[in-house]
């Protein structure tokens, strides 16, 4: 392996029934990311359950909390490697809390496969898997049509499920989405082409995962710095020295560019991009940098950098889906506070539109909101904030709700 | 300062260390912005040598907004202590030692033999140190790789007033919008490396070319053959009666306390030998080299739940 391989985090959904344990199980496996003294412990404990074969899940769902109350904490990560990328799965056992482990995986995902069994086909949980993909806006989607051994490896059948998955997906605006048969128990189209599936001529799924191109999943056009973090030496050589420290959450910047300070909307150009390995011409999302102005102006943390030719929304009002995580329900008088970039204001709730039903979509009117509710709402803001759709931009779109007398996050909201 | 051409400029490729910097990075700045009263744990070793140098691309030309500190068991290997104090030195950084002695003289800590681990024990000076400076975050060098509980735990990590973790009441941590809040007294542990392998770190210290502990890179040691793994003989390690002392060439995949850290045998005798081991090493880093992981199945879960980084 070398150090020029690119970073992709994927999701699986699916349950333990379509043979995600076993496919996670098998990449780690056949990328020879399994450990032998991982792979004997698993056995061990495989064996002593009476298990026939060795039970992958074991590797993630194996913490005594979760054995002793049976449950399963959220979201797990892995990590694998090939030669040509590393990978980072975030794994979501179980079924309850689906919705917000799935959203909670999802929000940093390049990539989503998306498991149904072939002998059952499109079921109510690959819509709503489906959907939460959409919602959340993870680039590439691909739809893994497993345990082809068990309907004899049939063409017509796989054809069937990926018509009636590709017309689903269509509605929710999906067109994006790669199909491919395969067989996790069997080893195939996974790693290895296999035997059994001389009449398919796509991609296996691992080689998918390495050479899908995510250059452009991250927005490349509008220039959105927030920033973190005001460097201020004051000792020596740079006692005048002044830099805002942040990353590139979307686009570029070059050296000489016009920049506007949002939300107060001050402009000067970028005198220079200085990293810690020398400065830069121009920097890229998603650099952490730090820039010098050529004029000086009060900037703050919760400022966004931005370029006049692509300006986002400056409002105190805005609407947004919203998925619900905590125990206690939402309280529509209470306030909260927002989470955006770099930024933390409070906030109330002005409008509850409507809860969709994740199994139908189907849209409900709603007083109030619980675990795994998905919503859209209408929010309203102590002090300006500087967003995007989320569908144009995932960081300058996205924002957590936080519950001021817990201080636990509560919701995840989607700017539309 | 000098100009140089973007490393995507002439790669035309964001390379996984690139993207893995980049949000350590950026974890390290909003820790630094939203915790009132953070601290950097410095060991020593190699991870935390690795959080040093994304400290230094994280704040410079300025100071580090931060102290280091370092928990000493007093069973920590000569040679990395050392390395500690010289790395601070060199960085012009405050380095705040706390040593588990104090703990033992102020009764908090009870041994019951003196070559027994310390490793569990360096949870309570830890407690204490955090009270002692009003830390409300400390920064540590931990992986998810490392061990199925830390693949469960969120980069930034709540604890409670006495500093546990509870592995099913964590805060959802979705994109990289961290929840920094907590109430006077109950503090955050947080992970920037969390996403980082074992081969990650190696890789970046080769392509940083930083300096690291010599006893990481191949050298003869005694050692004693014991349960499968390769316990190095010291003032605490004894043969016991049957055990035979060998002569091995041997390189430490971790350093820990001396009296639970075991070396592999290798001849790697730089960065680039290690990362060509690693990549056909088919044991994981903690399984080859920590008798305190092997114990039980939930070694690691238990001792984060008491207040263990």
């Amino acid at each position: 392996m070398n150090n020029a391989t690119q970073l992709l985090r994927f999701i699986t959904a699916g349950s333990v029934d379509d043979g995600k344990s076993t496919l996670i199980g098998r990449l780690l496996h056949d990328s020879k990311s399994i450990f032998e003294d991982q792979l004997s412990a698993i056995s061990r404990t495989s064996e002593k359950r009476g298990m026939a074969a060795v039970d992958f899940s074991l590797l993630t769902d194996g913490l005594q909390a979760e054995r002793e109350q049976g449950i399963t904490i959220d979201v797990a990560y892995r990590y694998f490697a090939t030669p040509k990328r590393k990978f980072i799965i975030a794994d979501t056992p179980g079924h309850e809390q689906y919705t917000r482990n799935m959203v909670t995986a999802a929000s940093t995902a390049n990539l989503a496969v998306i498991l149904v069994d072939a002998r059952k086909g499109v079921l109510t949980q690959t819509r709503r898997h489906t959907y939460l993909a959409s919602l959340v806006g993870i680039p590439h989607i691909v739809l893994a049509v497993n345990k082809m051994d068990m309907v004899d490896y049939s063409e017509a059948i796989y054809n069937e499920i990926c018509e009636e998955y590709l017309e689903f997906a269509a509605q929710l605006g999906l067109y994006n989405i790669t199909c491919i048969p395969l067989s996790a128990l069997q080893g195939d189209m996974l790693v290895d082409r296999g035997d059994n599936l001389g009449w398919y001529q796509g991609t296996t799924l691992m080689d998918l995962l390495e050479n899908i191109t995510i250059d452009y999943d991250v927005n490349t056009t509008d220039f959105r710095y927030p920033v973190q973090w005001v460097c201020r030496p004051q000792t020596g050589e740079f006692h005048d020295f002044r830099a805002y420290m942040g990353r590139i959450e979307a686009g570029e910047v070059a050296v000489g560019d016009e920049i506007t300070v949002l939300p107060g909307g001050r402009t000067s150009r970028v005198k220079e991009i200085v990293t810690y390995d020398g400065n830069l011409q121009t920097a890229y999302a998603p650099q952490s940098i730090a820039i010098t102005l050529a004029d000086e102006i009060d900037i703050s943390r919760g400022d966004m950098f931005v370029k006049s030719d692509t300006m986002p929304t400056v409002a105190k009002e805005f609407e947004a889906m919203l998925c619900w995580l905590s125990e206690s329900p939402l309280g529509m008088n209470r306030k909260y506070i927002i989470k955006h970039t770099t930024r933390m204001v409070k906030c109330v709730f002005a409008r509850l539109d409507y809860r969709v039903d994740v199994n139908t979509l189907a849209q409900h009117e709603t007083a109030s909101l619980n675990m795994n509710d998905i919503a859209r709402v209408a929010m309203k803001v102590q002090s300006p904030l500087v967003f995007d759709p989320y569908r144009r931009d995932r960081a300058s779109g996205s924002f957590i709700v936080i519950d001021e007398a817990t201080n636990n996050t509560v919701a995840a909201g989607m700017v539309l | 300062m000098k100009l140089v051409e973007s490393k995507i400029m002439s790669s035309h490729i964001f390379t996984h260390l690139d993207a893995l910097e980049s949000e350590s990075i950026h974890i390290m700045r909003e820790v630094a912005a939203e915790c009132k009263n953070p601290a950097l744990l410095f060991s020593g070793g190699k991870d935390s040598i690795v959080m040093l140098r994304l400290a230094e691309k994280a704040f410079r030309p300025a100071k580090f907004p931060f102290p280091l500190v370092h928990i000493d068991t007093g069973h920590n290997f000569p040679e990395v202590i050392a390395f500690r104090d010289k790395r601070a030195a060199e960085l012009g950084e405050r380095l705040i030692v706390r040593s588990l002695e104090d703990s033992i003289k102020k009764g908090t800590v009870v041994l019951k033999s003196e070559t027994q681990s310390r490793n569990v024990f360096q949870s309570v000076t830890l407690l204490e140190t955090i009270a002692e400076f009003g830390f409300d975050a400390c920064m540590g060098g931990a992986r998810r790789d490392e061990e199925k509980a830390r693949a469960k735990e969120r980069i930034f990590s709540f604890r409670d007033e006495f500093g546990q973790w509870d592995p099913k009441n964590q805060r959802p941590e979705l994109w990289d919008i961290y929840n920094t809040r907590v109430h006077p007294g109950e503090n955050i542990r947080v992970f920037p490396i969390s996403n980082w392998t074992e081969m990650d770190i190696w890789q970046y210290i080769e392509r940083e070319k930083l300096e690291i502990p010599c006893i990481y890179f191949a050298h003869e040691r005694e050692v004693i053959r014991r349960n499968g793994q390769l316990a190095p003989v010291s003032h605490l390690v004894q043969p016991q009666p049957g055990e035979k002392v060998e002569r091995v060439t041997v390189r430490f995949r971790t350093v820990g306390d001396i009296t639970c850290t075991c070396p592999v045998e290798s001849h790697a005798g730089n960065a680039h030998e290690i990362i060509a081991e690693t990549a056909t090493s088919r044991i994981t880093e903690r399984g080859a080299t920590r008798m305190d992981d092997q114990t039980s199945d939930a070694s690691m879960e238990l001792r984060k739940k008491e207040g263990y980084f």
